[in-house]
């Protein structure tokens, strides 16, 4: 450590002002971040290997007696473009719930734990701006890998079954192309209970500070909301339920576009998300980084 | 119009429900001082250097860096201000050099550009592309440096820089705080390291159980504890009984070492003088009168060791300011 006295540059700067850095660029080293961390694959890993296993599966299968409840699984074979709106059936409940909880319950709780949260918070961005930028790391992931899931899903189902037309919910056929626009609609429409998972994790991950607590809270939130979904008597509940919104995404792939349910689940999942990324903001602005 | 204090602290508290981690401490950073904090384990300096740096909230108090409040000034109250508490902490699965891109990110204006002048500082350039997961715990120290040098600092606070380097190291951290002083920063040390302490730092602050014993320059502290003396007679018996008679003469003890001989006393120095023309018209003759100025880790554990060995082994009050019923135990 012998070269201060040629480094002019690193005499103290003065009182002049820095530009402070943007909280897109904070944001930008979230998702850098995300991407050098190998744990980060084992979601969109997830996300990706299940099409792929469930088209091999179908493949392999010779007895299609008992796919008759759900008109795409009655179609599985007729078009590619019935594999990704199965694989968000199956998925959305339970598995992108998850995935997306994994890092959400993670980003905050993390650096806290292992004291990198004080080192960037002793560097020129706000606490605003730091818990912004992990907010939008946590939803992008989600949202990578809801579309990571759906790209999968699609190429391998149009691989095996060919790009044709496909018939919806309501039983009318649309063509190829606006199929795979509904497809993708679909799964856009799927991440707004999607984030709002996404936004319990944040909160989970801040108050808690424990990365596991986070995730395994998060997950265990939903589960109790789906079983109390099923429970007799608190039907009329049901419709305000997080879980229940996880399928507003049929609305559009019905004859006419159904629109009721979408912006039905948009204000419910607001009543969610709205308070608990509020709450977590506050209590990332106030709280004591001892962590490390 | 003069710049605002580095550091000024007042009444900084921190209560973790029963427990009072720091206790009303005032501090005062002056701009160009090495100023050492020292205090034992548990003392509540992290605590407070924690608050200064905005990472958690004074239940009490406020703390300025430059005339700015961390706490309601958010990351602007941090321009000019770099550092770290305890150990540097940095992304284990990213390089030193991507760890030091994205911490330049975060500061802004030419932060990023610096990058390889800071690595060259701290000798860290031939493994800036190793993961820090794989660094020693003296590297990470040395790369803590190097962040905290991005900011192109006018205060840096360490929270014990040296801790769990060897003593190449330690040496080496000492030189590049001593330059990093002489170039105009300002650095708040805290340290467990007394010598390193002794040798660097020109004011001081001692806290013990939360609360500051002594602020004030080193040299002041060092002349209150008292220069000491060691007397070697041709007849300590006699001896004594002069120093004790003696007005000034204050703490008279046998040698600390028995096969030493002599007595010890403090005493101011116009004091000694008289002594010794007392010590002559009693026929005591002198053959050693030697001068033993305390050094700061005597002062720092009088300070803060319990009041039985302090009542033994007192520091006069002098100019530092010292917490008021700490002196009056002592005195």
């Amino acid at each position: 450590m012998s070269t201060l006295e040629a480094s002019p540059t690193l005499a103290p700067a003065g009182v002049a002002h820095v530009r402070r850095p943007s909280t897109l660029t904070a944001y930008r080293w979230e998702l850098r971040k995300l991407v050098s961390q190998k744990r980060t694959y084992l979601g969109l890993g997830l996300a990706a290997i299940l099409p792929i296993i469930f088209v091999i599966a179908q493949n392999l299968r010779s007895d299609r007696g008992h796919d008759q409840g759900n008109i795409f699984a009655s179609h599985i074979t007729q078009s590619g473009l019935a594999t990704p709106v199965l694989m968000l059936l199956f998925l959305s409940v339970f598995m992108l719930p998850l995935i997306a909880a994994l890092v959400a319950g993670d980003i905050v709780a993390a650096e806290d734990g292992n004291g990198t949260l004080k080192t960037i918070l002793t560097r020129s961005v706000d606490r605003g701006q730091v818990f912004a930028a992990k907010a939008l790391a946590a939803m992008t992931y989600g949202a990578i890998a809801v579309f990571l899931s759906a790209v999968v899903a699609t190429v391998a189902g149009v691989a095996s079954w060919g790009f044709n037309h496909v018939v919806t919910f309501s039983g009318s056929v649309v063509s190829a192309p606006e199929g795979l626009l509904l497809v993708f609609a679909a799964n856009a429409v799927y991440l707004i209970p999607l984030l709002t998972v996404v936004c319990i994790g944040v909160l989970l991950s801040t108050a808690t500070r424990n990365s596991a607590g986070a995730v395994v809270g998060t997950v265990g939130f939903t589960i109790l909301l789906f079983i109390v979904g099923q429970i007799p008597g608190l039907e009329g509940i049901k419709p305000y339920l997080l879980t229940e919104q996880y399928e507003n995404w049929h609305g559009l792939l019905r004859t006419p576009t159904d629109w009721a349910p979408i912006g039905h689940s948009a204000w419910v999942c607001a009543l969610y998300a709205v308070p608990a990324l509020f709450a977590a903001y506050l209590v990332f602005l106030r709280r004591d980084v001892a962590g490390g | 119009m003069s710049e605002a204090q580095p550091v000024r602290a007042r009444g900084l508290v921190k209560r973790y429900k029963e427990v009072l981690a720091v206790d009303h401490i005032d501090l005062n950073v002056h701009a160009g001082d090495v100023y050492g904090f020292l205090g034992p384990n548990g003392a509540g300096k992290t605590t407070t250097l924690r608050m200064a740096l905005g990472l958690i909230m004074p239940t009490e108090g406020t703390v300025e860096l430059f005339g700015r409040d961390p706490i309601r000034e958010g990351a602007r109250a941090l321009e000019g201000v770099a550092g770290f508490v305890e150990a540097p902490k940095f992304y284990p699965y990213l390089s030193a050099r991507k760890n030091l891109e994205l911490l330049g990110a975060l500061d802004g204006g030419g932060a990023r550009e610096r990058i390889p002048e800071v690595l060259a500082i701290v000798e860290l350039s031939p493994r800036a592309e190793h993961r820090v997961g794989g660094y020693s715990h003296g590297m990470r120290q040395r790369l803590g440096i190097a962040a905290a040098l991005l900011r192109r600092p006018r205060l840096l606070i360490l929270d014990e820089p040296a801790t769990g380097l060897d003593p190449a190291g330690m040496r080496d951290m000492r030189e590049l705080i001593r330059r990093l002083a002489d170039q105009g920063i300002t650095v708040l040390l805290s340290s467990h390291q007394l010598p390193e302490v002794q040798e660097l730092c020109d004011r001081v602050a001692i806290v013990d159980s939360g609360r500051v014993v002594y602020e004030g320059a080193l040299a002041d502290l060092r002349r209150q504890g008292g220069t000491g003396y060691r007397l070697r007679s041709t007849d300590d018996s006699r001896a004594l009984a002069v120093l004790r008679a003696q007005p000034g003469i204050e703490h008279v003890t046998g040698a600390h070492l028995p096969e030493q001989g002599g007595l010890s006393f403090q005493a101011q120095e116009p004091d000694v003088g008289a002594l010794s023309i007392a010590l002559g018209a009693a026929g005591v003759g002198i053959l050693a009168l030697t001068p033993e100025l305390a050094t700061l880790e005597d002062l720092f554990f009088r300070l803060t060791e319990g009041a039985e060995a302090a009542a033994g082994d007192a520091i006069p009050v002098g100019n530092g300011h010292r917490a008021q019923e700490q002196v009056h135990e002592h005195a």
